[in-house]
């Protein structure tokens, strides 16, 4: 029977073949835009750290003006001043803690091969690597005494140790950079958390750095940050004003087991804005937060507007691609209304003529769906080519999770646009059709 | 034409009036609110930046090796520059516009420590440049005087900025001084310590480098250079058509005549614009690319359902015409017909479209949709439904009466 459905359903579909190639075009374009939108908006909209959202928290103090919050929204300001970074982090009332800011090395590979380059490099605390679970190809962080002595020690990661030492155990060897000599503690393999959360101001889309060294060496060496540094006042001339400034350029965040030490460690930060308010700082009424890295990427936007409204419109458009696959399959069906009506009439019972008719629906919805997979696939090489290197070209990625949610909803779409014009078809009652032949 | 029968013929069909509509509406909410997107940002997109961007690319050198002395190299570079064959002119500066980064704070004509208490202070973007920086980047001075060698003053973070004069663009001298000139008046916020710096100069237009800027166009020249960590940036301008030649040649100059550095990120401002704008250009063509997909889509559809119901209605076609119809009568029925539903379509579809407008207001800050885009919407999704009933509303008129008395 199903043989004979098949055989009737591909003769339906050639008696007319452009409203057959209109169907399948309308159900394949709506699934293509709807879904390489979807690919986007997921990607930007993943959280690297869900399986340590319990455990990683972003403390934000809101030392900004007293005439004026830092944005719109009442939040405090994205990044945090050097003197609170660093009260917190000695306070170690955490059980991690890690400031950190960007800036890039030149770096003078020992290979006279390799011509002197420009890595980024992160400074931040040796915690940073248990706290945020990186992995390690080879060796490891470093510890809370070579950050207390700035020791000239790094990290690597995995594509700068393939660059400059061909990817072996570079675990003990040297690397000159910015004048100097570090030794390599460790070699991180493949990490690339997206949306990076740990540093949102240089991109939130970005790559990792290329090397971590102990955060009090950028002090040592009397640097601010790459990415972003605010300022509400003048801080006033030289490096030590800068550090004792209102400025904020880094980013602090601190590891705590769950909601009753985040409750704790909440308390302990409203406790020093208040201590630091009797010193005259702190104009603005208390505001501080302490972020999960799900809240943080929430309140920090990193999804792009632009991928949020063309994931709106690419629905639309699936929506009226599949409404307009509803009509004219119901306008087709029921022009065959005396067809259903004879073979209901000879013997047909309800379930057969749906069964036959759904059958011509899925393959019109199945083609749909196939070609619709494929122009996601297309789409997102568009993307890719139209924005290039920026955040949403990166994120324009077809991962394994993502086609399967493709596979479903392009066959769930098509299937829902076929259902209603087949339940139509039955309702057909045979004996008008006959009479009015 | 009577109204009433095709109303009370298409409340008969009500499955087929009803996704025609919906399908009507929610195109002229995208159509709408995707529109003016577009023209939003084809308006960002279309700004002049003020400076020569054709002739001109900047290159960033990085001193690294011991005994690298930031100042001696410079004045070598910019030398070896200048007397390059085709070079018209080269400047050190921090930044360039359409960069996306750089330096800025809020100047005022009084001191004080906070920005914002500062009193009629404006925000401004700050260019470090020297004294061939107004020839540089190409930008037309208005009113005053260039800076002189003289007063191009070398800082670092520990002295900070002590400049004595600036230039500032048209749009910041405005907001400044709305009423009088701004040259030879005094502002703060510029030089460190609260200094007032003078005015010397006006230019006609320079944005900042950050193109989603407010007050985009207040720029301020400070004859400075920066001495810290090594770097410096060139802005050269070349003669016409000379630019693409003299890039390679730039970097391997500046490579070659110390080893002791690293030569980085040679663009063009051509590229920098495109790099600046990128995003901005690929919503407008996923937009635009959706909308005519989506008219397209919608147009065919009413197509299709059309030939469907002239189909069905042959016989009654027929019989019309047998009691006296006249094609055009006939097709003047199906295009009723149609300009009702696109009717009942679009008022759905102007609820839509303010809702999806409101919906962006409130999430992403962006303006009210302007009144006049709902009814060009409008009219076009009208154009587009008598477009789409013109193939079947004619094929409907060549019906023969005689059909009418033939069965089946």
């Amino acid at each position: 029977m199903i043989r004979y459905y098949f055989w009737l359903a591909a003769r339906s579909l050639r008696r007319n073949p452009v409203l057959t190639v209109l169907m399948i075009a309308a159900i394949a374009l709506g699934i293509g835009a709807a879904m390489t939108s979807l690919t986007v908006l997921r990607a930007m909209s993943g959280n690297p750290m869900a399986h340590r959202d319990d455990r990683v928290y972003r403390p934000q103090l809101d030392n900004w003006a007293a005439t004026r919050g830092f944005d719109e929204q009442g939040n405090p300001p994205n990044l945090m001043t050097y003197q609170d970074s660093m009260a917190l982090y000695r306070a170690g009332k955490a059980r991690r803690q890690a400031a950190m800011f960007p800036q890039v090395f030149p770096v003078e590979p020992a290979n006279p091969e390799v011509r002197p380059f420009q890595a980024s490099v992160l400074m931040t605390h040796g915690d940073f690597f248990p706290m945020f679970d990186v992995p390690f190809l080879h060796g490891g962080g470093w510890n809370r005494q070579s950050d207390d002595n700035n020791a000239r020690v790094a990290v690597i990661s995995r594509d700068m140790n393939d660059r400059l030492f061909g990817g072996e155990d570079s675990v003990g060897r040297r690397l000159r950079m910015d004048g100097e000599d570090y030794t390599i503690s460790g070699v991180l393999d493949s990490w690339n958390p997206q949306p990076r959360f740990y540093e949102l101001s240089s991109g939130a889309f970005g790559d990792i750095e290329d090397i971590f060294v102990p955060f009090g060496i950028g002090i040592e060496k009397e640097l601010n940050s790459s990415a972003n540094n605010n300022c509400f006042a003048d801080p006033g001339n030289g490096y030590a004003a800068w550090l004792a400034s209102d400025c904020t350029w880094m980013a602090f965040w601190v590891e705590l087991d769950g909601a009753g030490e985040a409750a704790q460690y909440k308390d302990f930060m409203d406790a020093y804005v208040q201590e630091q308010k009797a010193r005259g700082r702190f104009a603005r009424p208390l505001n501080n937060q302490l972020d999960t890295v799900s809240q943080w990427l929430e309140r920090r936007q990193v999804v792009s507007r632009d991928s949020q409204t063309q994931t709106w419109l690419a629905f639309a458009f699936l929506a009226v691609c599949l409404i307009n696959t509803v009509g004219l399959l119901l306008a087709k069906f029921m022009a065959r209304a005396p067809e259903i009506g004879l073979r209901r009439a000879v013997g047909a019972s309800r379930r057969q003529v749906f069964a036959q008719f759904l059958t011509e629906s899925a393959m019109v919805g199945v083609a749909g769906a196939a070609i619709g997979l494929l122009l996601t696939w297309l789409g997102l090489l568009g993307l890719r080519g139209l924005y290039g290197d920026s955040a949403m070209g990166r994120m324009a990625e077809l991962d394994a999770g993502m086609a399967g949610i493709v596979v479903v909803s392009a066959i769930v779409a098509s299937l829902l646009a076929g259902l209603f014009p087949t339940w139509r078809a039955c309702q057909v009652t045979p004996a008008l059709q006959l009479k009015s032949n | 034409m009577e109204l009433r029968p095709i109303v009370s013929a298409l409340m008969r069909n009500k499955a087929g009036l009803i996704l025609i509509v919906v399908q009507v509406a929610i195109t002229l909410a995208v159509l709408c609110n995707s529109l003016f997107i577009v023209i939003e940002r084809s308006q960002r997109v279309g700004r002049e930046s003020g400076m020569n961007e054709a002739d001109t690319f900047s290159i960033d050198s990085m001193g690294f090796a011991a005994g690298y002395d930031v100042r001696d190299s410079r004045a070598t570079d910019l030398a070896n520059l200048a007397a390059m064959p085709g070079v018209i002119a080269v400047t050190t500066t921090n930044t360039t516009p359409l960069s996306n980064g750089g330096w800025s704070s809020v100047v005022g004509l009084q001191p004080g420590g906070d920005f914002d208490t500062r009193e009629g202070g404006q925000p401004t973007a700050f260019y470090m440049v020297d004294e061939n920086g107004v020839d540089a980047f190409g930008v037309r001075l208005l009113e005053g005087r260039d800076f002189r060698a003289d007063e191009i003053v070398d800082f670092d973070q520990n002295t900070g900025l002590l400049a004595d004069v600036v230039i500032v663009t048209s749009a910041l001298a405005k907001s400044l001084f709305p009423d009088e000139s701004i040259v030879g008046k005094q502002i703060y916020g510029v030089a460190a310590d609260n200094r007032p710096v003078t005015v010397i100069g006006v230019i006609e237009r320079m944005q900042m480098p950050w193109v989603g800027a407010t007050n985009i166009e207040q720029s301020t020249l400070v004859p400075a250079r920066l001495n810290e960590a090594g770097f410096s940036r060139y802005l050269i301008r070349t003669e016409p058509g000379e630019r693409d030649r003299l890039m390679p040649q730039v970097e391997k100059l500046l490579q070659d005549s110390n080893s002791g550095r690293l030569v980085r990120r040679l663009r063009s401002l051509e590229e920098t614009r495109d790099m600046a704008y990128r995003q901005d250009r690929a919503m407008m063509s996923i937009l635009g690319g959706t909308m005519l997909a989506m008219m397209l889509i919608t147009g065919l559809g009413i197509v299709g359902l059309t030939s469907f119901w002239v189909n069905r209605r042959m016989k009654q076609i027929g019989t019309r015409r047998a009691l006296g119809a006249r094609r055009f009568n006939i097709r003047r029925y199906f295009q009723t017909e149609n300009g009702v539903m696109i009717g009942f379509g679009v008022m759905v579809g102007a609820l839509l479209t303010y809702g999806f407008n409101a919906w962006l207001m409130q999430n992403f800050n962006t303006p009210r949709l302007p009144w006049y885009y709902l009814p060009v919407g409008a009219l076009a999704m009208i154009v587009l439904g008598q477009l789409a009933v013109l193939g079947p509303s004619l094929r409907a008129a060549t019906v023969p009466p005689a059909l009418a008395t033939r069965t089946a």
